[in-house]
This record gives C-alpha cells, sequence and structure tokens, in this order.
C-alpha cells in the first residue's frame, strides 16, 4: 500500500486536549480509517503487539476484525482510539491525526475494562457519552438530557434508566454501553467483543443499531470471536494473527463467499 | 436544652465546631473518591508523611499549616511520579515514600528531643484551633471544595471508566494527580482536628459509611457530609461533657456511624433475598 501524502505519522501527532474545542472536520474524500505499516510494543513485551499492519476502513463500512486470543485486536482498537501510542507507521481517522477526532471516534471497550460496581445509574454512564462534546466547566443541558432518554428508549432500555449499573446483566450492559456511543453521536465506531456472553436479543439490537449506522454513512470496526453472521453482518473482515494482518476478506465482492470456508478464519477461534 | 447550647458559649468551642464541620465536609467529600478509587491506604501514607514538614515548619518557626502542606503535596506528587505507566505498583510507591517520610520526621522529633511538642500535631486538637488557622482551614476547604465540584464529572468519568475519559482526551493520569494534590490539602486540614494519626478515619470513614448505604454518587456525597458533620457534633459533646480527646471522639463516633450503617444494610440485604424469591 503506497503511503498517501501528508498522512500524520501515529507517533509524532499533536494530542488535542479534552473538549469540543479544536476537532477537525473530516478530510473530503478520506476514508474512515487509514492504517500504514503501524507498529505497536508494549513497555515490557518481547515483541510487537502489532507489526507493520495496513488496512482502510471506508465511510460506511462495517468491518470485523478476527483472530485468535492475543492477534492483536483489541491492541489495533486502542491504537486507533488513542489509548496507545504506535512506535511507527501513520494512523489516519477520516484524514486527521486520531487526537483530532475524539469527538468523532466512539470506543467501546470490553465489558470487564469497567468498574460497575460504581456508584452510577445507566442514565449517568450514557450521560458521559456527551463529555466530549462539553468538555471542561460544562454541564449537560436538558437537551443532552432528551437525548439519552430517546437512545435508552431506541436500545429497550428505557425502564432501566435508574436502575444502578451495577445490577445489570451482560446483555444490558453492552447496550448501555452502545447507548454511551450513540449519544457522542461519533460516525466510527470502535466495538472490542461486542458480543461476547451477551443474549440473542441483543445481538439483534446490537445488529440493527450497527447497520443503520452504517446506512447512515458511519462506520463500524468490529473486534469479534462471533463468526455466526459475519458474512451478513459485515462488509469485510480482517484476520489478524500474532499482531500482523494475514488477509483481507472483502465479502460479497470477493471470491470467498464465507469466510469460514477460509483456512485462516478457521483459526479465528482456536 | 441548656445542655445542647453550654459547650457553645465558649468562643473556643465554637471555632471548634467551625473548623469541625469544614474540615469535616472536605474530607468527606473528597473521601467518596478516595473509597471509590481504593486509595484509602494513600491517604493515610500522605496523612503520615507530613510529619517531616511539620517538623521543619516548627524548628524554624514558619506556620505549620504550610510545612505541612509542602510535604503532603510532595508525597502525593512522588507517589503518582513513582508509580506512574505502572512502572512500580502504587501500593509500594506508597509502602517506600510513606516509611521513609515518617522515618525522617521521626528522626528530626529525636533531634528536638521533645515529643510533647509535636504530640499535638500526631492527635490533633481541634480546641486549640486560632483564628488564623481557622482562616486557612476555611481558604483549603473552599479551594477543595471548588475543584472539586468543578471537575466533579471528569474525576467521575476517570473513576469509572478510565480507557473511555482517555479515548476523549482526558487524561486520567493528570486527574490522578488533581485527585492527590486535593487528597494533601485535605489532608493538612485533618491533621489540624484529628492529628497525623487519625486523619484517614476523617477521609474514609463517613464515605465508606455513605457507600454501604446507597450506590448514588450524588447521595453518597451528601450522606458522607452528613455522616461526617454529626460525627463532628458528637465528637465535640463527648469531649465537653467527658474530658476526652476531642479528635478521638471524632473519629469514634464516625466509627459508631460506620457501624450502624453496616449493621443496617446488613439487615436489609437479609431481607432482601425473601422480597426476591417472592417476585
Amino acid at each position: 500500500m503506497n503511503q498517501s501524502p501528508g498522512l500524520p505519522h501515529s507517533h509524532e501527532e499533536p494530542w488535542l486536549p479534552y473538549s469540543g474545542r479544536g476537532h477537525r472536520d473530516p478530510q473530503a474524500g478520506q476514508p474512515a480509517v487509514q492504517v500504514e505499516h503501524l507498529s505497536v510494543r508494549y513497555r515490557k513485551a518481547g515483541s510487537d503487539a502489532l507489526h507493520a499492519v495496513s488496512l482502510e476502513v471506508a465511510v460506511g463500512q462495517r468491518v470485523a476484525l478476527v483472530g485468535p486470543n492475543g492477534a492483536g485486536k483489541s491492541t489495533l482498537l486502542k491504537t486507533l482510539a488513542g489509548l496507545v501510542k504506535p512506535q511507527s507507521g501513520q494512523v489516519a481517522l477520516y484524514g486527521n491525526p486520531v487526537g483530532a477526532c475524539h469527538h468523532r471516534t466512539a470506543y467501546l471497550p470490553q465489558r470487564t475494562d469497567l468498574d460497575w460496581q460504581s456508584p452510577l445509574t445507566v442514565s449517568d454512564l450514557v450521560m458521559t457519552g456527551r463529555y466530549v462534546h462539553l468538555g471542561w466547566l460544562s454541564w449537560p443541558s436538558q437537551a443532552d438530557r432528551v437525548r439519552v432518554r430517546r437512545v435508552l428508549e431506541r436500545l429497550g432500555i428505557a425502564d432501566l434508566a435508574e436502575r444502578q449499573i451495577g445490577d445489570l446483566s451482560g446483555g444490558q450492559q453492552q447496550r448501555t454501553l452502545l447507548a454511551r456511543a450513540l449519544v457522542q453521536e461519533a460516525s466510527l465506531f470502535l466495538l472490542d467483543e461486542p458480543l461476547n456472553a451477551v443474549d440473542e436479543a441483543t445481538r439483534d439490537v446490537v445488529d440493527e443499531v450497527l447497520t443503520q449506522h452504517t446506512q447512515n454513512g458511519g462506520s463500524v470496526l468490529v473486534a469479534t470471536h462471533d463468526l455466526g453472521r459475519l458474512t451478513e453482518s459485515f462488509d469485510s473482515a480482517v484476520y489478524l494473527r500474532e499482531g500482523r494482518v494475514e488477509s483481507i476478506l472483502p465479502f460479497g465482492s470477493g471470491p470467498l463467499a464465507s469466510l469460514a470456508a477460509h483456512p485462516a478464519a478457521r483459526g479465528a477461534n482456536e | 436544652m441548656n445542655w445542647l447550647l453550654e459547650p457553645f458559649q465558649y468562643a473556643f468551642m465554637r471555632q471548634a465546631l467551625l473548623a469541625s464541620l469544614l474540615i469535616g465536609t472536605t474530607c468527606s467529600l473528597l473521601g467518596v473518591y478516595v473509597v471509590l478509587r481504593r486509595m484509602a491506604f494513600l491517604g493515610d501514607a500522605v496523612a503520615h508523611t507530613t510529619l517531616p514538614g511539620l517538623v521543619i515548619a516548627y524548628l524554624n518557626h514558619w506556620n505549620l499549616f504550610v510545612g505541612a502542606i509542602v510535604a503532603a503535596v510532595i508525597t502525593a506528587l512522588g507517589i503518582g511520579w513513582l508509580s506512574r505507566g505502572k512502572r512500580l505498583r502504587e501500593d509500594t510507591a506508597i509502602g517506600v515514600i510513606f516509611s521513609g517520610m515518617f522515618a525522617l520526621g521521626i528522626v528530626m522529633i529525636s533531634r528536638v528531643q521533645s515529643y510533647r511538642d509535636f504530640s499535638h500535631m500526631l492527635f490533633g486538637n481541634v480546641l486549640g484551633v486560632t483564628t488564623a488557622d481557622l482562616v486557612g482551614i476555611a481558604l483549603v476547604s473552599f479551594l477543595v471544595c471548588t475543584v472539586l465540584l468543578l471537575v466533579n464529572k471528569e474525576l467521575m468519568l476517570t473513576t469509572v471508566d478510565p480507557l473511555h475519559g482517555q479515548s476523549i482526551g482526558l487524561s486520567a493520569e493528570r486527574m490522578r494527580y488533581l485527585l492527590l494534590i486535593l487528597l494533601a490539602l485535605t489532608v493538612v486540614t485533618g491533621i489540624q482536628a484529628v492529628g497525623v494519626v487519625l486523619t484517614t478515619a476523617l477521609i474514609v470513614t463517613p464515605a465508606a459509611a455513605a457507600s454501604l448505604i446507597t450506590r448514588r454518587l450524588d447521595r453518597m456525597l451528601l450522606l458522607a457530609v452528613l455522616f461526617s458533620a454529626c460525627s463532628s457534633v458528637a465528637g465535640l459533646y463527648a469531649s465537653y461533657y467527658y474530658s476526652i480527646s476531642s479528635g478521638g471522639a471524632i473519629v469514634l463516633a464516625c466509627t459508631v456511624l460506620f457501624g450502624v450503617a453496616y449493621l443496617a444494610t446488613r439487615i436489609h440485604w437479609r431481607e432482601l433475598p425473601a422480597e426476591h424469591d417472592a417476585t
């Protein structure tokens, strides 16, 4: 893949502070995600968590990241969310550096990354999705509260709005995190294992929300072990193994009708 | 009625009540975040490490309050710096700095060869708070409470979900440093009331009692302040009528309230399963 002129170097890019100010608009014609030769190494690790990874997610696309545990799926998502600094390579979100796109990117961590025993209600947690627009010394307005209520209704958890987050089931927790991404009104969703240990109804809700999101011009990158709905729900899949991209499988347009048929993908659940 | 009003006919008791309420409010508000972030041991460490600052200030005839604040802030930042990026676990950094600074304080006291001069620092004496002390306490309390109010949502977010905070450009590390500095300032106000040894109780116990009763942050903050206010008043009455240490009495009142909250929640939870079974 040729390097695009002006693509920001991830390890040198400016880091914009928290708040709605200073964020940049998308550059015309640029993909939602463009990653070139990205390498990431954790401080005490002996080898790269990601090595020379290149991939692209076009605007309006839904792409799956698949691969065995330790393949680098979560690291890639965290790098795109600005949580991990790469050693080398370039990353651009809508043509801008990662730090310029806080408001445009919603990162959904694995549910285990949150402290669910914290004294917050579902609506409190979902409201944190608005913080990127509020910044310092601003508090949620009535309009923000209406946004939260509407999103909770859309995801079928309006009746849980005042429930403590520690009392939620796995599926309800996942819907709550998805609700937070929706109230953030981000264009790019980065989801880490959103279908892990959730009920079938939640899977349907997640699928429907992501479909609508891409139909409205949003883009989605999902790390998943769940291959069940891969070909019907995603535009393509990136297969990672030991920090490297082994293959990129386009569904519908490529020679592969089903990821399950691909030898690389068969290793995804190993 | 006379029994209630009698202690506060004296100016020193009125000053002590005001100081206790200010200190209690500040300690308990910050204490909620300390408890939620499981940093109780850190409060204890910062309290103990003010000792060398107090001794240096005393020996040089400086303001003790300022000496304690400088030592506490240095400790808090030192712990933050040593444990940044998880190079060293926070509890290990606390252990190293805590014991080192406290030992330095003890060595300095031994040089002065007068333990009695420092006993009010170790155990506090809210009844001896001067007007100048009260002004200092009020200023620090105002500063800490104002900052807490202004950054409440950011502190809450980086406590619950630091990854989300970081993904929107909010540095969890910087928020931690801010909390450490606020903790250092708060600890110093607590020392005025209950001394170096018992300050942690003033920070942790009301917040811990509130966390047993409610799982809503706003209610937890209010309850913690209410518990600390009740403890301050009850402790001062006990101190006046039974001629006991005011600091010890205030902390014991906090502990009794915690015990009541614990028992009440135990009884409540014992009854709950039956309700759940029925539904």
